[in-house]
């Protein structure tokens, strides 16, 4: 195998697994600078992954090749819909944050397999998709010599158009009106509300992107990876997200750059095979190299990572 | 004021299992389910007899103790997402011990099976805590992280160490070494019943003696509800983290070393990590984190998940509908807040004149 | 007949049964200044709540502009025209102070905040007002002083008409409320009105035109500044005829009991104590007066051991403590009533037993061999709470149920019970009401009088200049002079504190 076809297997296995990393973490970005904790990621996912694959299932003769990415719009909504739970225990319930985010990581499967199994003759796992998400080499761009095999052949088009949000994102965050206010609620809400900023509103509109993008998220890991919906099909990777918001210390760009790493590192077991030096070592290792070297980044470089100073508090009026 | 305090400590875990219950019917109903008929098959299959108390009691244990677990990581102030990996290096500890000791008299060979768990299981939470005292290292990355690790060492180590070539599993300890006893599955119709249930609630009591009684107990508890103010307290702040998060992971680790020599008597290959350490978060939740109230959380998560199992086999309804249930129950326990402000309102009077006769006293 | 911009009628407010506002009215013409005064629990701060729209009055009636109003949110107080400088300042540290300001009300090109034309604007509204800000530094960077600037920027870039201030001298130097009154003065002269709430009557003598006083929810009076006496206007706020003087009588000075050497203590890479120098003796209550922020936190942390010396001698009689931990010195008789009670000097949710033991529960006999004797705890608890005459329902009764002054006596109880040979104080009155205060200073003086060393760090003159035997006053880490309380007034320490050197 030439260096650049090892090179290319890296970077797509990289960005496929790291595209669900990049939606999810983005959203939980959103929801943390709004000062709302989000340990719910996973099941936000969850849902999305569920709801993108039930509507691909069911539609995916109408709509044809673009059903993987309807699928995603469609578990971008439910992930939505899902997350006001969130949102009304917070904001307007004054829930722990990490109590009402364990509830959605506890609610997320039992409803979605109920529902599997309620839909699916009371098996616990769809059919898989036909329409699935496949690779993709981009036009033009792939016949650059070295450079367009390696980046813009059979890659993730999703992993491209997560990055593309995770810069939107910044810019929403760091240049708008709109992500000063949601981010000034999350750092200090009683002087947001003396601007008079309505407090609440922004954080559900934090709470219902990370939700929106966390289903995207789901979406994404249904409708590429696992081609199907079961209990297996999210399994930790609503965790690794948060993992990768932390590392990325809350920032939309820093979020996307851990999530690639993340994503390089899960496809380290994959790429071990190919490597020749490699291939005679244990797999165990790279199986646990990627959390490893997340733990020592963190011990080495970065050290306290610093939240929104108000995140997961919740704001009670007049106090 | 104490006296109305618990007992809105009571009304609310009540009043949520009431609501989780009642969502679960109107789901059942709305998709063509039997919820009387549900709800009383849960009831037998997890209460009924001897053999399904055995069941219910056998689940509970676990769930106590990484239930535990994460409660005194809480109440440090920490966040220790690492019972699942904490748990199983616990039965991974424990089973290797079991299975390479077997000349030991059976009170050391049982002993030393749950002691090298809980050991395994502190050493992993002992990381999180040594980084997160001394450089600041989010404990909640470093669990997670753990978690993985602890996830794909157990699996590497089973299939190359402990299993025969081609095999998933590890062989069966001996007899000897097991929790499980000839009298206990006498008396509970042959069900998984052993010992580690007691040993779960001797635990318990000890670590709600250890908070309420102990030097260390005190001062983790201090940590946890305000670190500055115990430093300036002279209270020796990483130390105590890393006290906590050691002890949480111990009681994960005894857990799963619990599950390993009670319950499983082997180990095998998994992909994903178990569930029991994510639910005793939960359980810890439900319990408000209270030693004692983890008891009865752990008994009713338990009495769900083993009722549910006979919900599907007596019914079409999918199992599932009591982790609705179970999950239900927790966002109501989290929007307390709604309950506390009826009940105020309705007790509202009493409690104003208590609290301005004690303000003006 | 003069115009009115603010008239409140017949305000009350409730929170539950307790009534924080009773009938309360008053009025506010344009470009005047009218200070509201009264003690730490009045009920200034609800009453400027309402007016500002963060609460709603249960009865009675607002009118601005001669329209009855009624403003559910801060957002519709500032569309007619009012601004709040909090007491505690309402800013985001982790925002430059640009963003700060313009923060709800940000000018917008293209969908993306024009930053430009924002510092524009600033720029040329603070050059009218001489208001100096840095509008790129973050806010947690900046002085105190300035973060007050930044604030009335905030209220001028929202064209406010009603600036409401929130004791807005509390954390200033003499200099620096010099020039804030020359900006209210400013505000004033432009056509704009101030209500300041404040419980200094000098300052009331200095700004404001009228004053209006309340005590205990009630209206007692509204009278013209230069037609009343400062003795009055205390005596109104009081409710009874107010004695200025601290009983103390005159003590040998004793030995020295506690000296610093040479201290230097580096914080987030900066020199905060530089070859600083300081003894205390016995029998003496040494005053350390200076603006916040000048190294009083870093002194206080580095004698307590929560921070590291890094070169100089901290001597406690002739016990060195300089590499000691917290524990160790408050063991070998250091006490320290720290500023931030509720976050530093008190674990809010522990019981009030639980707290009084709280620098002492590892020692016997309390703890024995690792378990905590709990009767003992609550034994010892009950005979501090009749001793110090703190307000309970019992000993077990959890510290965030009691009021502020109640928490300050628990820590004053617990600090004081250990004997120490030296008694740091910081702040130790801030924030709580004038009978807490009378107590607190009466248990520091008898600490003195008793023999032993007190260290009190304040940045209220007048609390230094009442109880000090011998004032040092601290600059950028330094003790830049000494004086002696009874020869001196509060505009020499005031130059002292903005670094300047004593003429000779």
């Amino acid at each position: 195998m030439s260096f650049s076809t090892i090179l290319m297997t890296v970077f797509s296995t990289t960005l496929i697994y790291a595209a669900p990393l990049i939606f999810t973490a983005l959203g939980g970005t959103f929801s943390e600078r709004s000062g709302v904790v989000n340990v719910g990621l996973e099941g936000m996912m969850i849902v999305g992954a569920f709801s993108s694959t039930v509507f691909n299932l069911s539609c995916g003769n109408i709509f044809g090749n673009a059903t993987p990415w309807l699928s995603l719009l469609i578990g971008g909504v439910f992930g939505l819909l899902f997350s006001i739970l969130h949102a009304v225990a917070t904001i307007n319930c004054r829930a722990n944050h990490i109590i009402s985010g364990t509830v959605l990581n506890l609610m997320a499967p039992a409803l979605c397999i109920f529902l599997t199994r309620v839909f699916y003759n009371g098996k616990g796992q769809t059919p898989v998709i036909n329409q699935s998400m496949g690779t993709f080499t981009f036009p033009g761009l792939a016949d650059i010599p070295f450079i367009g095999k390696i980046l813009f052949t059979k890659t993730s088009l999703a992993a491209y158009v997560a990055v593309f949000i995770g810069g939107v994102s910044w810019f929403f965050l760091y240049r708008t009106n709109i992500g000063l206010r949601l981010r000034s609620v999350g750092e200090n809400p009683m002087a947001a509300d003396t601007l008079g900023i309505n407090v609440a509103q922004y954080r559900y509109l934090g709470v219902l992107i990370s939700g929106a993008l966390g289903g995207v998220g789901g979406g994404v890991m249904a409708q590429s990876i696992t081609l199907n919906f079961s209990a297996s099909t999210i399994s930790g990777q609503g965790f690794m997200a948060l993992a990768a918001m932390i590392f990325g210390k809350w920032n939309p760009l820093g979020a996307t750059g851990a999530a690639i790493f993340f994503g390089l590192a899960q496809s380290l077991p994959i790429i071990g095979g190919y490597v020749p030096i490699l291939d005679n070592m244990d797999s165990v290792w790279f199986q646990i190299a990627p959390y490893a070297i997340t733990i020592v980044v963190l011990v080495i470089f970065l050290g306290k990572s610093v939240a929104p100073a108000a995140d997961g508090q919740n704001y009670i009026k007049g106090r | 004021m104490l006296h109305s305090r618990s007992i809105r400590a009571l009304a609310v875990p009540l009043i949520s299992i009431i609501a989780g219950f009642i969502i679960g019917a109107i789901l059942m109903l709305i998709f063509g389910y039997d919820p009387v008929q549900n709800y009383q098959n849960l009831f037998i299959g997890s209460l009924g007899d001897v053999y399904s108390l055995g069941e219910t009691l056998r689940n509970m244990t676990p769930l106590i103790l990484t239930a535990l677990g994460f409660a005194v990581s809480s109440k440090a102030g920490f966040f220790n997402i690492g019972g699942p990996g904490q748990y199983l290096m616990g039965w991974f500890g424990s089973i290797v011990f079991a299975l390479n000791f077997t000349t030991l008299p059976t009170w050391a060979l049982i002993s030393g099976s749950m002691v090298c768990g809980a050991l395994l299981g502190g050493i992993w939470s002992f990381i999180a805590g040594f980084l997160r005292a001394y450089f600041g290292t989010s404990e909640v990355i470093t669990t997670i992280m753990l978690n993985y690790i602890a996830l794909y060492f157990v699996n590497f180590a089973v299939k190359n160490w402990l299993a025969k070539k081609g095999s998933d599993s590890s062989p069966n300890i001996v007899q000897r070494a097991s929790l499980n006893t000839d009298f206990l599955q006498k008396i509970t119709n042959n069900s998984t019943f052993n010992w580690g249930f007691f040993i779960a609630i001797i635990t318990v009591f000890v670590i709600w003696m250890y908070f309420n009684k102990t030097r260390s107990g005190f001062e983790v508890r201090s940590v946890g509800l305000n670190e500055a103010a115990s430093t300036y307290a002279g209270i020796n702040v990483k130390k105590t983290i890393v006290i906590a998060m050691l002890l949480s992971g111990l009681l994960a680790g005894l857990g799963g070393a619990i599950d390993g020599i009670g319950n499983f008597q082997n180990i095998s290959v998994s992909n994903n990590l178990p569930s029991v350490g994510f639910n005793g978060m939960a359980v810890a939740l439900l319990a408000a984190e209270n030693p004692i109230g983890i008891i009865f959380a752990a008994l009713l998560f338990s009495a769900l998940q083993i009722g549910g199992l006979s919900i599907s086999v007596y019914s079409n309804t999918p199992s599932e509908i009591v982790d609705i249930v179970i999950a239900s129950i927790i966002f109501f326990v989290g929007i307390k807040y709604i309950f506390e402000v009826i009940l105020t309102r309705k007790w509202g009077k009493k409690q104003h004149k208590v609290t301005n006769g004690g303000a003006n006293k | 007949m003069e115009k009115y911009v603010v008239q409140m009628k017949n305000i009350t407010k409730n929170f539950g049964n307790y009534k924080a506002n009773d009938d309360i009215s008053l009025e506010l013409k344009q470009g005047e200044i009218l200070a509201l005064l009264g003690e730490n629990g009045a009920g200034k701060s609800t009453l400027m709540g309402m007016l500002s729209g963060l609460l709603q009055p249960t009865s009675g009636d607002i009118i601005i502009n001669d329209k009855i109003v009624r403003m559910e949110s801060p957002r519709e107080a500032k569309k007619l025209g009012i601004g709040m400088v909090h007491q505690h300042f309402m800013l985001i540290p982790a925002f430059s102070v640009l963003e700060n300001i313009i923060l709800g009300d940000e000018p917008l090109k293209a969908g993306r905040i024009n930053y430009k034309q924002a510092a524009a604007d600033i720029t040329l509204l603070a050059g009218k007002y001489h208001l100096e800000i840095d509008l790129n530094a973050k806010v947690r960077d900046i002085t105190v002083g300035m973060q007050q600037r930044v604030e009335i920027m905030k209220a001028l870039y929202r064209k406010a008409n009603i600036f409401i201030f929130d004791e807005p001298t509390a954390a200033l130097t003499p200099q620096e409320i010099k020039q804030l009154m020359k900006v209210l003065r400013t505000l004033a002269a432009e056509g704009k009105s101030v209500i300041f709430i404040t419980h200094k009557l000098k300052e009331i003598k200095e700004a404001a035109d009228r004053c209006v006083v309340i005590r205990m929810g009630k209206l007692v009076d509204t009278v013209e500044v230069s037609e009343t006496k400062e003795e009055s206007l205390a005596e109104m706020m009081v409710g009874h005829k107010v004695n200025f003087a601290v009983k103390k009588q005159e003590t040998d000075q004793g030995k020295e009991i506690f000296r610093i050497e040479n201290l230097n203590v580096e914080a987030h890479g900066q020199l905060k104590l530089k070859n600083l120098s300081l003894t205390v003796h016995a029998g003496e209550i040494v005053g350390v007066a200076g603006v916040d922020g000048n190294g009083q936190s870093e002194l206080i942390a580095a004698i307590t051991g929560l921070q590291k010396v890094k070169k100089g001698v901290i001597m406690l009689g002739d016990k060195q403590l300089q590499q000691q931990n917290a524990r160790k010195i408050a063991a070998a008789g250091i006490g320290c009533i720290p500023e931030d009670r509720q976050n530093i000097g008190l674990i809010l949710p522990l019981t009030i037993a639980e707290n009084l033991v709280l620098k002492s529960y590892y020692k016997q006999p309390i703890s024995n061999k690792g378990f905590l004797n709990y009767k003992r705890i609550n034994e010892d608890g009950r005979a501090l709470i009749e001793k110090f005459d703190i307000r309970s329902q019992s000993e077990k009764e959890l510290v965030e149920d009691l009021s502020g002054g109640n928490q300050q006596k628990v820590i004053v109880a617990r600090e004081i019970n250990a004997h120490p040979d030296l008694l740091i104080a910081a702040n130790p009155t801030r924030g709580v009401d004038i009978g807490a205060i009378e107590y607190i200073h009466e248990k520091i003086v008898e600490q003195r009088n008793s023999g032993h060393g007190v260290l009190l760090v304040s940045f209220e003159l007048e609390e230094i200049l009442k109880l000090s035997d011998r004032v040092v006053v601290m600059h950028e880490g330094q003790i830049v002079g000494e004086i002696d309380p009874r020869r001196t007034s509060s505009e020499e320490l005031g130059l002292l504190m903005a670094g300047r050197k004593i003429a000779e």
